[in-house]
């Protein structure tokens, strides 16, 4: 089977001649099926800038990603759009939209997909809902939610539209210990049922406990290919 | 659609780890209506949540629509009461100097032109009429306020205003006038005094003369009253030659051609009249306010800045919304939204706008011509036509404020959310 995830001498750099910097050098990195990779370092080592190139959300320089199967490398501002409604997207902030109910937030992420009129998307967000212990709360805009349940909210809406892998950025940087752990290993355990790959990236050390792989970068350069 | 298919062999499903059902088959993409729809949804959930914005940009759009019934109102008003003497005046044919812009105005033609017309087999009857303004001295205060004069002989019946006719011999005496009831309300009470009194004594210039009925004409721009008088008592109240007339009224035999006539007077008559039916006459009364003066162009810039006005607000509204939700709209395009579907929502809250705000307009200035028309006695109407023309002008506001506002979209950018 193929790995969703196949990255082959990504190089990256921002601005350009004298100004340019590289932030990522010939990055090599694949994730298997299923498998939870962490991927940590320091500010300013990339990252975050591999993180966006993965999810699609960057046009790609030098170097060749595949990812669930789709080339990223020279791809249209279409074929990247249409991948990243394949990707389940977690942000350090919630970013829900504070006009919506948790509910209708989770089924935003259901609208993109055909094939479900409105009362299906509701129900399949509420099911979402309440796979993150958050059933009673579905009809609540975000505004009247703790941190911890407004990521959980991210969590469900990342995972509602079935995705074939889910990027995460620092998802525990805004919440306390004990939320944060709660948010991660509600995530690992709602993406190991459905054997969905995740990038995460952290610096968080209370939560390197989920890693199924640790990936340290450092000046661009991924360090330390280690198994947890 | 080969995309969608292929997609199912790179999902990292793994029923047979998990124990779960296979996927089912490839889902189809969304259909035609959610394409439209959900934008609008969104929009509409977006602007609700935010009340006191949305009562902003409502009040923006409903100022810009009254501003422009009423500027438009009032352009329609002038132009149709600026024509309402000659357009009482049914006649078949009329002959005008050609030098005469507007009939409060005239340029004297020759009063023999009208006597010529009748060598014409098919002209019945050539009236001459004779116009000036004079004053008008209300019988109540004693104030004086100029009123329009039309002299002309009402028993040939070239010239039907309403309520003439019974008239015709009353007119004949010395001294004597009807006074139009649709006049401005400043000439006094005159229809309730006469229905009152009866025939009564008014200083018409330095003249007592007696009212002895009432006809139906209409105030125009250009003057606020009309009376109408023979010929004889014309000339009582205001000297001028006898030679002399301002417009003919033409009466053709029944079933005569107009247009044939009015070809054969043209070739007949010398180049000092202009032959005209009763719509070109009315026409080009109507030219004159509309071309002759600025006041036609006042009323289409006074719509127009009301209609700029509206889209500024519409604009920073969209702009202000579009600011506070741009890491919302980051989100959702790393969710796979495309521009085109922020660019839809956009659009659906500026339509959204100009139909929330275009409702209340309508009504409320619906409401004003009742009053307006009221106390001004122009003829303010609420036209469907001009009902949709304000319509797609407030559309095309709130599309154009729509577009401006979505380039702010391009700072939505999914890569930064990280």
């Amino acid at each position: 089977m193929e790995a969703p995830v196949e990255l082959r001498g990504i190089t990256f750099a921002y601005g350009e001649g004298t100004l340019r910097r590289e932030v990522l050098r010939e990055v090599d990195l694949s994730i298997a099926p299923g498998e939870i990779v962490l991927l940590t370092g320091p500010s300013g080592s990339g990252k975050t800038t591999l993180l966006t190139l993965v999810g699609a959300l960057r046009a790609m320089q030098q170097g060749s990603a595949r990812v669930l199967g789709q080339e990223l490398a020279g791809a249209s501002e279409g074929a990247r759009v249409t991948l990243r409604g394949r990707i389940g997207f977690i942000f350090q902030n919630h970013n829900l939209l504070g006009f919506l109910t948790a509910r209708q937030n989770v089924a935003m992420s259901l609208e993109l997909h055909g094939g479900m009129n409105e009362r299906q998307r509701l129900e399949r967000a509420g099911e979402m809902l309440a796979a993150v212990g958050l059933a009673e709360h579905s009809e609540k805009p975000p505004s009247q939610l703790s941190g911890g349940q407004r990521q959980r909210v991210a969590v469900a809406r990342a995972l509602a539209g079935e995705p074939g892998l889910i990027l995460a950025d620092e998802p525990t940087a805004a919440l306390d210990k004990a939320s944060g752990q709660e948010v991660v290993h509600l995530l690992r355990d709602l993406a190991k049922t459905r054997g969905v790959p995740i990038l995460l990236v952290t610096h968080d050390p209370r939560i390197l406990d989920i890693a199924d792989r640790i990936v340290a970068m450092e000046d661009g350069r991924i360090v330390q290919p280690a198994a947890a | 659609m080969n995309q969608m298919v292929s997609t199912e062999k790179f999902l990292p499903w793994a029923p047979e780890l998990t124990g779960e059902p296979m996927p089912p088959a490839p889902k189809p993409k969304p259909g035609p209506g959610a394409f439209l729809a959900l934008p609008l949804r969104l929009a509409w959930r977006q602007l609700r949540a935010e009340k006191s914005r949305l009562a902003a940009a409502m009040a923006g759009v409903m100022f810009a629509c009254v501003l422009v019934f009423m500027q438009l109102g009032f352009r329609g008003a002038l132009f149709d009461s600026a024509t309402n003497m000659l357009g009482a005046m049914r006649a078949d044919l009329f002959l005008i100097h050609p030098m005469t812009d507007a009939s409060f105005r005239p340029e004297p033609l020759p009063r023999a032109r009208a006597f010529q017309t009748l060598a014409d087999p098919d002209v019945a009857v050539a009236v001459p009429i004779y116009l000036a303004q004079t004053s008008f001295r209300n019988p109540e205060t004693g104030r004086k306020r100029t009123v329009q004069l039309i002299g002309l002989d009402a028993e040939m019946g070239a010239v039907a205003f309403t309520g003439l006719a019974p008239l015709v011999d009353a007119l004949k005496r010395p001294d004597t006038f009807a006074f139009d009831v649709r006049s401005r309300p400043e000439f006094g009470p005159i229809g309730a005094i006469f229905a009152e009194r009866g025939n009564f004594q008014i200083q018409l210039g330095s003249r007592n003369m007696e009212l002895v009925g009432l006809v139906e004409i209409g105030p125009s721009f250009g003057a606020d009253g009309n009376v109408v008088l023979s010929e004889t008592n014309f000339r009582r109240v205001f000297e001028r030659r006898v030679s002399n007339t301002d417009l003919v009224a033409l009466k053709l035999r029944d079933g005569a051609d107009t247009v044939a006539v009015q070809a054969r007077l043209r070739a007949l008559l010398p180049d000092d009249v202009v032959v005209m039916t009763h719509a070109e006459l009315v026409a080009h009364e109507r030219s004159y306010w509309e071309n002759g003066t600025p006041i036609g162009f006042i009323f289409v810039f006074g719509s127009l800045m009301g209609l700029v006005v509206g889209m500024v607000i519409v604009y920073q509204i969209l702009f202000s919304d579009i600011a506070s939700h741009i890491s919302e709209y980051a989100t959702l395009k790393a969710m796979g939204y495309s521009n085109g579907y922020l660019a839809r929502v956009v659009m659906s809250e500026a339509f959204i706008l100009a139909i929330i705000g275009f409702i209340p307009g309508l009504l409320f200035s619906t409401w004003l011509y009742n009053w307006v028309g009221a106390a001004t006695f122009l003829p303010l109407t609420m036209y469907p036509e001009r009902g949709l023309t304000v319509f797609l002008m407030i559309f095309a506001m709130c599309t154009l404020a729509g577009l401006l506002a979505m380039r702010k979209l391009r700072d939505a950018n999914p890569a930064d959310m990280f």
